[in-house]
């Protein structure tokens, strides 16, 4: 059971106790850095392990950090770097949760790895493949964050909080007195402070990446005219789609449309400039069988976006109706109903 | 649901992980009871049950230093090794600023401070052992860009290794430097396996922790000798208490116990070397021949209680846990404070690479060891390092 301290891993934990399971709690340690948020810190572990005593199962700590600092965190660099969106905790549960900690498990002996995502794992009737769904409480659902995983996972997966909301999982914490029933929920990039010292929103993320690579100035030019509208102070920092902090052209919203990181400009245009018909796809994954070509589905593209109709062909989908465009390096998950098929990284 | 194997005495189970704690003699516990609730006072009054605290503490100073051999005014009582590691390279550099110099392989006890004050690490071949030449040029160096070597600190046995250190011969190659340069040896791990007096007779500074030797954990001391109590200044302020270098109501019943402890490992220090290194033996050769398990270090170096072994193609922290569920009890590297396992900066310091610093496992025997503590290990270890390293196990 990974557990990362926070209330939604205890109760799945507690529910797996429940139905007799012989449950090892682990706590990942991912990064050493600095963060104020996440679930690596020392509190973190420790209430981990408080809930763990709480339900008279072992627990551990087991230290990724290497894996993750390889799987995660250079490339979240690098993405910034290539003028990319990346999302990291797509690659954290690819990579670590349902990765090296599912390999680890495997050895140690473990049928399963269970984690607090809201979402749902389902068995085929007929042929008993393990079929991935939403969390039963839409507005927490967290499929899209395990849109990469395929089936050969998710054979070994279990998600116990995905049928229940979350009131209900607060409520099945403070029934049982775990110590975490209280705790929020956690936001953000965990290895990334949200803020710097002293600093505004969004600061914590530069300051990450000023210590890991360079950031330089960039131009911003107008997608009609292609006249210069002023400089941002850092290329890398801008993704697609964004409209804070970006020089206004004749007092209209303004969106960035398009980043060149090597040429160090940023173009930017009004909301209809950023409607695209279409979203070309790399690293495409399936869960089980691939959609044919021509097949109708959903797509859903950030973590609590809006699920667009579209049509899946060769190597991207086609929306029905012109959308936002998907920053490049975001994933694109693709659904049947509330049923995640499959996903890939927008070019 | 599985018993927990604290709670489930009837299981099998050894305790391999004396490195890290012992468990405390019952000599030493009846030592000290009468000092939590009985002769409980401030040893520091003035009135009687202050006198009998203080004759216990006295007697305790008197005993802990004919073991070690010293004067017991020389013994400076602490809340354990890291403080005492801690007084030495601080309170040392505190009272005669200039360069520090740490072997790479000592506990983070002394490595942290010794890189707070802007230390210099020296550097240990293959096997662990300090590089003495590299020990001298680096004095040599400091010396000649003008500041000699204040303090040098060299541990006498290896807390994952359990290599034993050259320390005499570190300290003529220091002080043939400079005269004035101080010694420490962190002899936390030592006392149950070596006579600790060869480090006293030649350190200037010494380290002791009472829990790696059957006494009490928050108990340790720090030997100071001759010129350093001259030069040392406390790192912590109050009242006079030790010598004013470690101010603090002393704990009695620690200092009580850890004398106790110390006085019956030295005595039975030899027939307890044979009987464990025996053990040690069966258990280090029994995993070489079963399961390919690689001695990091040459076994010759290393103290009786040593199994520290390497098991290519599995994670030591994997073989940890599944050990553990057996109730075989070792460990891998050094915990940070989350309890995580951190690459031994001591197998990198060796020249490992992380990858191979990741198959090493500590298992370590104490005092208390048994045959059958061994062959349920043994058994333990085998079956786990064969199930590691077939991978994935078959799904249930």
């Amino acid at each position: 059971m990974a557990m990362s301290g926070g209330v939604d891993s205890s109760v799945a934990a507690g529910l797996l106790v429940e139905d007799g399971h012989e449950v090892v709690g682990a706590t990942m340690k991912l990064w050493g850095g600095a963060s104020d948020s996440g679930c690596c810190s020392a509190a973190d572990v420790r209430d981990a392990r408080r809930v763990c005593d709480q339900l008279g199962v072992e627990h551990h700590v087991f230290n990724f950090t290497t894996e993750f600092t390889a799987s995660v965190v250079d490339p979240y660099v690098a993405d910034h770097a290539a003028g990319r969106t990346p999302n990291p905790c797509v690659e954290c549960n690819r990579h670590l949760k349902f990765g090296a900690l599912l390999e680890r498990a495997a050895r140690l002996g473990f049928a399963a790895v269970a984690t607090g995502h809201h979402a749902r794992v389902e068995r085929s009737p007929g042929t008993g493949r393990p079929r991935l769904r939403r969390g039963a409480d839409v507005a927490k659902d967290q499929s899209y964050v395990l849109a990469a995983l395929t089936s050969a996972e998710l054979d070994r997966v279990l998600l116990p909080v995905g049928a229940l909301t979350k009131a209900e999982v607060r409520a099945f914490a403070e029934r049982r007195g775990l110590a975490t029933a209280a705790k929020p929920d956690s936001q953000d990039v965990c290895f990334v402070a949200s803020r710097a010292p002293g600093g505004g929103p969004s600061s914590g993320r530069r300051s990450f990446l000023e210590d890991r690579m360079e950031l330089h100035p960039g131009r911003v030019l107008d997608a009609a005219t292609g006249e210069s509208l002023g400089e941002v102070p850092a290329v890398e920092l801008v993704t697609v789609g964004q409209r804070r902090g970006l020089p206004a052209g004749g007092g209209r919203r303004r969106f960035a449309v398009a980043i060149d990181t090597a040429a160090r400009t940023v173009v930017v245009g009004d909301e209809y400039d950023l409607l695209a018909g279409e979203v070309v796809l790399s690293a495409r994954t399936w869960v089980g069988d691939p959609l044919p070509v021509g097949a109708r589905c959903t797509v859903q593209a950030s973590a609590h976006g809006r699920p667009v109709a579209a049509t899946s062909l060769a190597d991207r989908v086609r929306f029905d109706r012109p959308s936002r465009r998907v920053a490049p390096g975001q994933l694109v998950a693709c659904y049947l109903g509330d049923e995640v098929v499959g996903s890939g990284v927008a070019c | 649901m599985r018993p927990d194997p604290a709670t489930a005495p009837d299981r099998p189970s050894a305790y391999l992980d004396h490195a890290a704690s012992t468990p405390m003699r019952p000599e030493a516990v009846e030592a000290m009871l009468p000092y939590l609730a009985g002769t409980f006072a401030n040893p520091s009054g003035a009135h009687g049950p202050s006198r009998s605290a203080r004759r216990a503490l006295d007697a305790a100073r008197e005993e802990l230093a004919s073991v070690v051999g010293c004067e017991p005014d020389e013994v400076v009582f602490t809340s354990g090794g890291t403080e005492a590691d801690n007084l030495a390279v601080l309170g040392a550099h505190a009272g005669r600023p200039g360069p520090v110099l740490a072997s790479a392989v000592e506990h983070r006890a002394v490595l942290a401070p010794v890189r707070a004050v802007g230390g210099t690490v020296v550097p240990v071949d293959a096997r662990g052992v300090v590089d003495l030449d590299a020990a001298r040029e680096l004095a040599t160096g400091a010396r000649r860009d003008g500041g000699a070597v204040t303090l040098a600190s060299l541990m006498a046995v290896n807390s994952e290794t359990g290599v034993v250190q050259p320390v005499d011969r570190f300290c003529e190659a220091v002080r043939a430097v400079d005269g004035d340069t101080l010694v420490h040896c962190d002899a936390a791990q030592a006392l149950a396996w070596l006579d600790v007096s060869a480090a006293t007779s030649r350190c200037d500074l010494v380290t002791l922790s009472a829990h790696k030797f059957g006494g009490p954990k928050g108990t340790g001391a720090l030997v100071v000798r001759g010129r350093a109590a001259r030069v040392l200044r406390p790192v912590t302020y109050g009242g006079g208490q030790e010598r004013e270098l470690r101010p603090g109501t002393q704990n009695v019943a620690g200092a009580v116990a850890m004398a106790v402890a110390a006085r019956l490992a030295a005595a039975e220090r030899d027939a307890t070397l044979r009987r464990v290194a025996a053990l040690r033996d069966r258990l280090a050769d029994g995993l070489a021949d079963a399961v390919g398990a690689l001695e990091p270090a040459p076994r010759a170096l290393r103290v009786a209680g040593s199994c520290h072994l390497r098991f290519p193609g599995v994670v030591g922290e994997e073989l940890v846990l599944l050990a553990d569920r057996e109730g075989v009890s070792t460990s891998t590297g050094s915990a940070c404070a989350s309890g995580a396992r951190e690459p031994s900066h001591v197998l990198v310091a060796m020249g490992w690479d992380e990858a191979s610093a990741a198959e090493a496992v500590r298992i370590s025997l104490g005092a208390t060891t048994t045959a059958a503590e061994v062959e349920h290990a043994l058994g333990v270890v085998v079956r786990a390092v064969r199930q590691l390293r077939l991978g994935a196990a078959p799904a249930r």
